[in-house]
């Protein structure tokens, strides 16, 4: 079976963010970028998933600047077998990015669809159900592990209180959380390979989509920031200030 | 204005964070409805009832329910959507997963985890790991909310709101419910937990968190865990405190052998005072703690339980 996985391109987990001074956004200017962790635990599910006989194709899409192709490269070098970039130069809401999968689903006829569950720029957390509504397709969102058995999955999801077992009918979109796998690192043969796998650009107009965001942006601003605390000599000063000074025991 | 608000409960009680989102109701302003769907769940519908602020209660109650799977849910919500300018859930686990399907299905942009209300259509909501804030306006005909708890106090008891049947929708059959393993425990649960007693990398072993529970228990406190110690093993999923698991704000958060990265931070750094033990003298945990102590876990925890 077909399987379409998404990657987006964020500003590096490990980079500590800074809001601009102008309070428009965040500083984007020559920091490091990746791909959303999420989205590599998406693309490494594929990838086991086609070594174990299981599926035939895997199509990344990504959406986002011209750079977004890195990203596409970064998937096909993990396994992927060829790249669709929507190129858009502002900002993609989520809703516009179902909207935008949704279209490439209608042209692809994947059984599967895996996403990240989050983007950890935006901390939306939702493109991935979206797109399942979207397609009138069930969801399994913040999967912690998928067995396909012909047109159904089992899926164990990952809840607050704990994990949760679903049958879903294929085909489906999944959302992917931590401990779904560890991805691979990239190797330079296959970083090589995957130079010469193809990779499609497209517009949103093609598709279809209008990505104009619904939501403004007002501001954006620093967090509250906390008052610097006091290192302790020892338990014994630690019990005494929680005690008397922090008043919380 | 006219407010849904979805609850999250077991059947009997609701979870923590359903009243801390009606609380987030009232700032928007207008009448609140709370719907209570799942599968004999009548006295979670009773308990929603009694909060202050609630004007009326929707209970729909039927196997298509049990669970919470989205698909079902949402296919219910759209028809009684169109009633309401504002719909609302706790952004926990439940939340999340089924509020973006019924967005994309009414075709509005999701406002995710908001910290706070600015105006009815306006309002404030963390990004980056909540290393920025961002306030945001929607033009949505219907906004879609989900709500973080630790932004919002909880709406206090003393409704007494009627409680009124409706009528199950359709089974979409996309999927089918078989289960849930619940972790077993007789502590808090860590987001409505007074005190927290969580663990990181620097445990070493899952059999070593006895230490923290020993600790957790003199204190009536919660047990939590950073990814690290969660992706090693050492303790189940739901332990996870950080960006992508639980955002928590106890009075009192103890953070043993967790370095601090700034997912992990993300979760807890809105906590009243912080305390963090780490030998490494570099951690920026000690960045946001109250008080820190440069000491080895092993020798530090069972001090702690012993001075307490």
């Amino acid at each position: 079976m077909k399987v379409l996985v998404t990657v987006k391109r964020v500003i590096d987990p490990y980079v500590k963010v800074r809001v601009k001074s102008d309070g428009t956004g965040v500083e984007t200017a020559n920091v490091k970028m990746a791909m959303n962790p999420f989205c590599e635990i998406a693309v490494e599910q594929a990838v086991r998933m086609k070594e174990a006989g299981i599926v035939s194709e895997i199509v990344a899409v990504s959406i986002g600047t011209l750079q977004s192709q890195e990203t596409l490269r970064t998937a096909m070098a993990m396994g992927a077998d060829r790249g669709i970039l929507v190129e858009v130069a502002g900002e993609v809401q989520p809703l516009a990015v179902a909207k935008l999968v949704k279209a490439i689903v209608d042209k692809e006829q994947p059984k599967l669809v895996i996403m990240g569950k989050q983007a950890i720029d935006d901390d939306s957390n939702q493109a991935g159900q979206m797109t399942a509504a979207l397609l009138g397709w069930p969801q399994a969102a913040f999967t912690s592990a998928i067995t396909v058995n012909g047109d159904t999955a089992d899926v164990t999801r990952e809840i607050d209180g704990g994990l949760e077992k679903l049958t879903i009918k294929l085909p489906a979109v999944v959302t992917t959380d931590l401990r779904l796998n560890e991805p691979r690192y990239v190797t330079l043969p296959n970083i090589m390979k995957a130079k010469k796998k193809p990779l499609e650009v497209l517009k949103p107009e093609a598709l279809g989509v209008d990505v104009v965001p619904r939501l403004k942006t007002i501001k954006v601003e620093e967090p509250a920031k906390r008052s610097a605390g006091v290192k302790v000599a020892d338990v014994q000063e630690l019990v005494a200030k929680l005690k008397n000074e922090a008043r919380v025991i | 204005m006219s407010i849904l608000v979805i609850a999250e409960h077991d059947g009997k009680l609701l979870k923590p964070g359903t009243t801390n989102t009606v609380t987030a109701a009232v700032k928007i302003g207008g009448d609140i409805t709370v719907l209570v769907a799942g599968h004999q769940c009548a006295d979670a519908a009773q308990v929603a009832a009694k909060i202050a602020g609630v004007g009326k209660v929707l209970l729909a109650d039927s196997p298509l329910y049990a669970g919470g799977a989205a698909e079902n849910l949402t296919a219910l919500l759209q028809t009684i959507a169109g009633q309401y300018t504002h719909i609302l859930a706790s952004a926990t686990g439940y939340g999340k997963n089924f509020m973006p399907r019924l967005s994309a299905l009414l075709d509005v942009q999701q406002i995710s985890d908001i910290s706070a209300v600015v105006s009815a259509d306006t309002f404030v909501r963390p990004i980056y790991a909540g290393n920025a804030m961002a306030t945001v306006q929607s033009a949505d005909k219907i906004k879609v909310i989900t709500v973080r708890a630790t932004g919002f106090d909880a709406a206090a008891e003393g409704g007494s709101a009627t409680v009124e049947n409706l009528a199950a929708g359709p089974d979409t059959g996309l999927a089918t419910f078989n289960g849930q393993e619940l972790s077993k425990s007789d502590r808090p649960e860590l987001t409505a937990a007074r005190i927290i007693v969580s663990g990181g990398r620097g445990m070493g072993s899952g059999e070593n968190f006895k230490l923290l529970e020993a600790l957790a228990d003199k204190l009536g406190a919660a047990v939590g865990a950073s990814r690290a110690a969660v992706d090693s093993g050492y303790v189940p999923n739901d332990y996870q405190v950080g960006q992508t698991g639980k955002i928590v704000a106890p009075e009192l958060y103890i953070a043993v052998g967790i370095s601090g990265a700034i997912q992990h931070l993300a979760g807890m750094k809105d906590s009243k005072v912080i305390i963090a033990i780490n030998k490494d003298p570099e951690a920026p945990i000690f960045a946001v703690a109250d008080y820190w102590l440069v000491e080895d876990l092993f020798k530090a925890v069972p001090e702690l339980t012993q001075q307490i």
